[in-house]
């Protein structure tokens, strides 16, 4: 028979010390370096793995209790956005081109970020960080989940969405983002928390995800901004294990500093460039604006990255290398995006268009120095174009960056009518760039980038050979109805007709 | 150290020449002509003579631009890996020294109706 005995609760820190601290030991016959191989090589020292500190003391089954909890509320919003047509409750189609890009671009980088973390939690040594770290991986391919779930309502009634896992590894606007976490994910354990945990989730994220899901909310987009809620929830956590991360390595060793510094640098300017794609959301594809991505940037670039740049100042590191540059480029590149996205839109799985006059003004009023200047005047040719019925398609297709795969539309940081050239051989071989940031970055580790997958390059070779019909079928593109400009598309044609029975007798 | 790795590691270039049955790409960009995006890439035989490559994909591809039909392909200045550079129109790609992946550029002073109003 059994005694029964007295359970005793346990108390916070003990609870945390079980469950986190206490899952480590000392291995006995094997040594520590076969268990972790790849936290040397980088060239980071550690001194004290238990010098690691977790803010918030996270045990997993709090952890299991907090994300159940989100994720009944979330599907409970996302059900009654179903049944009450939330489809239609957005401000206009036009809309849903800035969630195809999401949904293309960037959920399959949380999915990969999930395998990051996953990988990352296995490689560090220490505990705090590995517990940390698998939470974090769970968070990211709920984040995906979630994403994906909100979305496919949409995909029931609108073209674009449905193969957004065959476009994230075939067409070519998504190698941005793709390439962005494939270099994460082969780079070290310690790179790949300064590129995910710290660049995107400490400098860039607010940029990402804060203008994108008031973005949702301003225009009526409930699903969106249900999933934003339930993630944005996890961020303050990543953001601290990424924060946690950088001081840590300054703090272990010296001579940490310069290749901390190193990766700054590098990912700072890749992320940069990823978020091109949101500056062309912000300023060109919501119907109804938040901020323009001038305004974004101020306060969540400027503001934000200056004061933790200051505040990293201690430790010996600076602003970011390309920080002078993308300065330069901000009055500039939602435009030049746009300008490109609308010349190429027969192989884009969503839709552009010509920004009509009153959106025309409203750049003016937010770009004063920039837009009547260097773009209004391309827009007005382009619609001339259009209205005599030759609407301006470029299928000369692109010239690449090497590094972060975006088709060079960048001007020089110094001369905004002058395309940026920047060229580099190894090995015999010529590789071009859209930046000095991203041609800094190849010279650091050519041998990494000559093996990018450039989506224009490989149009031409095996196994579409040129053919754009047949490279159309191979990224699951259906041509007349997910591409193209929006106006006088299919998506525009249901939704002003659904709306239309929704709003009226007709 | 042409990468940070555990051990020597050797990539293999993705768009190697030999890639591109028997053709090869050239970027071509008009300066200071930017309603068109980026640099246009081709992937064109390198038998192709210079002047094949500019009265076909390059004038195809130009033609948007309201400066298209006042150039005079005579007069254009050339650039070739930022270079000021001379092509021989009759030539080859490849007897005119543009290799795989080569950037070339024109320019044409006076030709700027998108240009930006000073």
């Amino acid at each position: 028979m059994d005694t029964k005995v007295t359970k005793k609760k346990l108390g916070l820190k003990e609870k945390y010390r079980f469950l986190t601290r206490d899952l480590g030991w000392e291995p006995s016959y094997h040594t520590k370096d076969e268990i972790f191989p790849y936290v040397n090589y980088e060239g980071i020292k550690v001194h004290d793995w238990d010098k690691w500190e977790d803010p918030f003391r996270l045990t997993m089954d709090a952890y299991w209790k907090y994300q159940a909890e989100k994720e009944r509320k979330f599907y409970a919003i996302i059900d009654a956005h179903a049944q009450n047509n939330g489809h239609l409750n957005i401000t206009d189609a036009r809309y849903l081109s800035a969630l195809k890009i999401f949904l293309q671009a960037i959920s399959p980088g949380e999915y990969a970020a999930h395998k990051g973390f996953a990988r990352a939690g296995r490689e560090f040594p220490g505990v705090g960080t590995m517990v940390a770290c698998q939470m974090q991986s769970i968070d990211e391919i709920r984040h995906a989940q979630t994403q994906i779930h909100a979305m496919s309502n949409y995909n029931k009634y609108y073209n674009g969405f449905h193969a957004f896992a065959d476009q994230r590894d075939r067409i070519w606007y998504t190698s941005v983002a793709r390439s962005f976490f494939d270099d994460s994910m082969s780079a070290g354990p310690f790179e790949f928390m300064i590129a995910i945990g710290f660049s995107f989730e400490y400098v860039l994220t607010n940029l990402l995800f804060v203008p994108f899901m008031s973005g949702a909310a301003y225009n009526g987009d409930m699903a969106t901004v249900t999933f934003g809620f339930s993630a944005q929830s996890d961020e303050a956590r990543h953001m601290t294990l990424g924060l946690e991360c950088i001081k840590f390595m300054l703090e272990q060793d010296p001579a940490n500093l310069p290749i901390v510094q190193g990766w700054i640098d590098k990912w700072f300017w890749r992320g940069f460039r990823v978020l091109g794609l949101v500056s062309t959301m912000m300023d060109y594809m919501l119907p109804k604006r938040v901020m323009s991505w001038r305004e974004a940037w101020n306060i969540y670039g400027v503001e934000n990255g200056s004061a933790l740049f200051r505040d990293l100042a201690r430790y010996g590191i600076r602003a970011p290398k390309g920080w002078d540059d993308a300065e330069k480029a901000i009055d500039h590149m939602s435009h030049q995006f746009m300008l490109g996205l609308y010349q190429w839109s027969f192989g884009t799985s969503f839709h552009s268009w010509i920004p009509c006059d009153e959106d025309m003004d409203w750049l003016s009023k937010k770009y004063p120095d920039t837009f009547d200047k260097y773009y209004r005047p391309r827009w007005d040719h382009i619609k001339k174009l259009a209205a005599a019925g030759t609407p301006f398609k470029n299928y000369g297709l692109a010239k690449l960056c090497q590094t972060c795969q975006l088709p060079v539309v960048f001007t020089e940081p110094d001369d905004p009518t002058m395309s940026c050239h920047r060229e580099a051989e190894y090995k015999g071989e010529k590789y071009h760039f859209c930046s000095d940031g991203c041609q800094d970055i190849f010279a650091n580790e050519p041998e990494k980038y000559i093996q990018a997958w450039l989506p224009m390059p490989q149009l031409f070779q095996e196994p579409n050979n040129g053919d754009l019909a047949a490279w159309m079928d191979w990224v699951s593109l259906k041509d007349g109805l997910d591409n193209g400009d929006y106006d006088g598309s299919q998506d525009q044609q249901n939704f002003q007709q659904w709306r239309g029975m929704a709003t009226s007798n007709q | 150290m042409a990468l940070t790795s555990i051990r020597e590691y050797i990539g293999v270039p993705r768009d190697l020449q030999a890639n591109f049955n028997g053709k090869q790409l050239v970027y071509v960009s008009w300066d200071h002509h930017l309603l068109f995006a980026a640099p246009f890439l081709f992937c064109v035989p390198p038998q192709m003579s210079f002047k094949e490559l500019v009265d076909g994909p390059l004038a195809a591809l130009t033609q948007p631009d309201p400066d298209a039909a006042s150039v005079d392909w005579a007069k254009v200045e050339w650039l070739k890996s930022n270079q000021p550079w001379t092509p021989d129109f009759a030539a080859s790609l490849s007897e005119n020294g543009i290799g795989h992946k080569d950037q070339i550029r024109f320019r044409t002073p006076g030709l700027n109706s998108l240009r930006a109003a000073a």
